[in-house]
């Protein structure tokens, strides 16, 4: 099990923050621990996330995402740790919190019975200063079927509709667990859009996702979750480049089964004073990865020693490293 | 409770007012039972069929000491109305919301779960404010003629009695699974009408019905409506028997009631 590769300090997520950063926080999660039937959901998590900034948190089904922003938002009690949102305990202050926190469920939570248009209205009426219904409804394309009753409408427009009901009251914190989750592309841009304005507004918007380009587009800092623990934490660059080092991966894909060791061996011979820099995996049969400084000559002894092999490549792309590549280093590769 | 002083009434993030917001709720709650088809059948087509059904027709045979029909069946449907409404409109409605995690996402408006629990009980109180309406124009229009000094007291057994069933549904609607709440809420409402002194008072019921009702919440809620409409006055037992329940029921569903 990886420990965590963030750089260590100023956002590592395990070290204690300093009482002004913590003040600064939207949401402080110290050592948060949640147990069902004795098992331990959340295992001692730690979590930031500042306002005007978007934090993704990020991790495989199970991993307890989902427990740990309904702990922030005061719809499940800790069993231990402590969990600050705009420095109050979203549990015994939940009064005072919960008309400056915006939610999106997970499974929506809307009437089924009722019109979309009639949920964002009832909603809004539980706020002295809602945004104005027409513009958000617009944004988000709701009028096109304001008039539906939420049983009828689609994945996406549910979607659209929670999201519309969590940022409705202009909430300082929002929390979105799995915001684009069943949504057509120009759904989730609209939602990204949209995201990103609450962020310039000044708003911290936490949100889960497994989706890693949606943690890769839109968070500022992720937090890696992997069975009930931050693995991971920092910027998408920090990530992707822990050594600050700008790798590129060479993919592609050829005959099952090659000598992977020799392959990175070639490739070391190729870029010389960096033996030993090219890491060449096979992660799903047929299709391989090499990590490593992916120039002209490592291209050039790649298809050579394809060429020695009398190996064809079907496919063969040179790109930068993907958040993709971290987590499934970092959770491993097993389904589960 | 917290210290924090809130911002300025125009800031965002600033909450509508406690009594807007449990109003909002009230009228949402309402429109819900009212456009719904099947809750409309229950809380009034139901009522209405049995007070003509048992006022016009004598399928059921009631002994009604020699008073007038309509005067005697007239307070046995308004508890019956009281009981589709508090109890089985409402268990199935909560049932499906808390399965559909709307109670949940209401919880975390600034509604929150008080708020909630208010405004369902005043929309329960407000779709038997249309039931008393509909049902009693139908019955004046058959002739009934209520005790006039009994309405108020009738009014406050209409009051305990939702309690009393709001308490039941809520306690139903937080431990089982909607599809369980959805079938035992209607099965519960056929046997209380057969045999639960909703109706018929528990006394002309056979056997061992007639102890069991005089101790049910429906025999003392039908008992206790008929006394105050048909003049007799409210028997001490029936509100006694009321009360308790009602406490009994009340603590059962804050006890045992499940958000999620």
């Amino acid at each position: 099990m990886p420990t965590s590769i963030a750089p260590s300090g100023a956002d590592g997520a395990a070290a204690p923050l300093r009482p002004a950063e913590a003040a600064r926080a939207a949401v402080h999660v110290q050592g948060l621990v949640k147990r069902y039937d004795g098992r331990d959901v959340v295992a001692g998590l730690d979590l930031v996330a500042d306002a005007g900034a978007v934090t993704a948190v990020l991790g495989p089904n199970g991993a307890g995402k989902t427990t740990t922003v309904e702990c922030c938002e005061g719809l499940r009690t800790p069993d231990g740790g402590t969990v600050r949102v705009l420095g109050l305990d979203p549990v015994a202050d939940a009064r005072a919190l919960r008309p400056r926190v915006g939610v999106m469920l997970q499974d929506g939570g809307l009437p089924t019975g009722a019109r979309a248009g009639e949920v964002l209205r009832h909603v809004a009426a539980m706020y002295a200063a809602p945004r104005d219904l027409g513009e958000l409804g617009e944004r988000l394309g709701i009028g096109s079927f304001a008039r539906t009753t939420v049983r009828r409408l689609s994945g996406g427009q549910r979607q659209r509709l929670s999201l519309a009901a969590a940022v409705v009251g202009r909430p300082e914190v929002v929390f979105l667990d799995e915001p684009s989750a069943g949504m057509d592309p120009q759904s989730r841009h609209a939602v990204w859009d949209l995201v990103r304005e609450l962020r310039d507004e000044g708003a911290a918007v936490v949100l889960t996702t497994h989706l890693m380009d949606e943690a890769e587009d839109l968070a500022d800092r992720v937090h890696v979750v992997d069975h009930g623990r931050v693995i991971a934490s920092g910027s998408v660059p920090d990530l992707l480049f822990p050594d600050a080092q700008d790798d590129r991966t060479l993919r592609f894909d050829a005959a099952a089964g090659l000598d992977v060791t020799a392959v990175a061996a070639a490739l070391d011979a190729a870029t010389p004073g960096t033996t030993g820099a090219w890491l060449v995996t096979e992660p799903q049969r047929g299709s391989y990865v090499g990590t490593g400084p992916a120039g002209p000559r490592a291209l050039a002894a790649l298809t050579a020693w394809l060429a020695d092999h009398d190996v064809l490549a079907s496919r063969l792309t040179v790109g930068r490293r993907t958040l993709e590549d971290v987590f499934l280093d970092l959770t491993g590769r097993h389904l589960r | 409770m917290t210290t924090t002083t809130p911002p300025a009434p125009s800031a965002p993030g600033t909450a509508a007012p406690a009594w807007r917001r449990v109003l909002a709720q009230t009228g949402f709650e309402t429109r819900a039972v009212l456009r719904n088809g099947e809750q409309l059948l229950v809380t009034i087509v139901l009522p209405v069929l049995v007070l003509i059904g048992l006022t016009r027709t004598s399928v059921v045979e009631i002994d009604t000491g020699g008073l007038a029909r309509i005067d005697f069946v007239t307070p046995g449907v308004l508890a019956l109305a009281c009981v589709s409404t508090a109890f089985t409109s409402q268990a199935i409605a909560t049932a499906f919301d808390r399965r559909n995690g709307v109670l949940r996402l209401l919880a975390t408006t600034p509604l929150g779960r008080g708020g909630l629990l208010a405004g369902k009980l005043l929309g329960v109180l407000a779709v038997e404010l249309v039931q008393v309406v509909v049902i009693g124009a139908v019955a004046l229009a058959l002739g009934w003629q209520p005790a006039p000094g009994g309405v108020l007291a009738a009014a406050g057994v209409g009051l305990l009695g939702t309690a009393c069933f709001t308490a039941l549904a809520l306690l139903l609607a937080g431990t089982l699974r909607a599809e369980g709440v959805l079938a035992l809420a209607n099965l519960v409402l056929v046997l209380l009408v057969v045999g639960g002194g909703l109706l018929v008072p528990p006394e002309q019921l056979p056997g061992p019905l007639e102890h069991l009702a005089t101790f049910l919440p429906s025999g003392a809620l039908g008992e206790a409506m008929r006394g105050a409409l048909l003049g007799t006055g409210v028997p001490p037992l029936a509100l006694a028997v009321l009360a308790a329940w009602t406490a009994l029921l009340a603590w059962a569903a804050a006890r045992f009631f499940r958000w999620q």
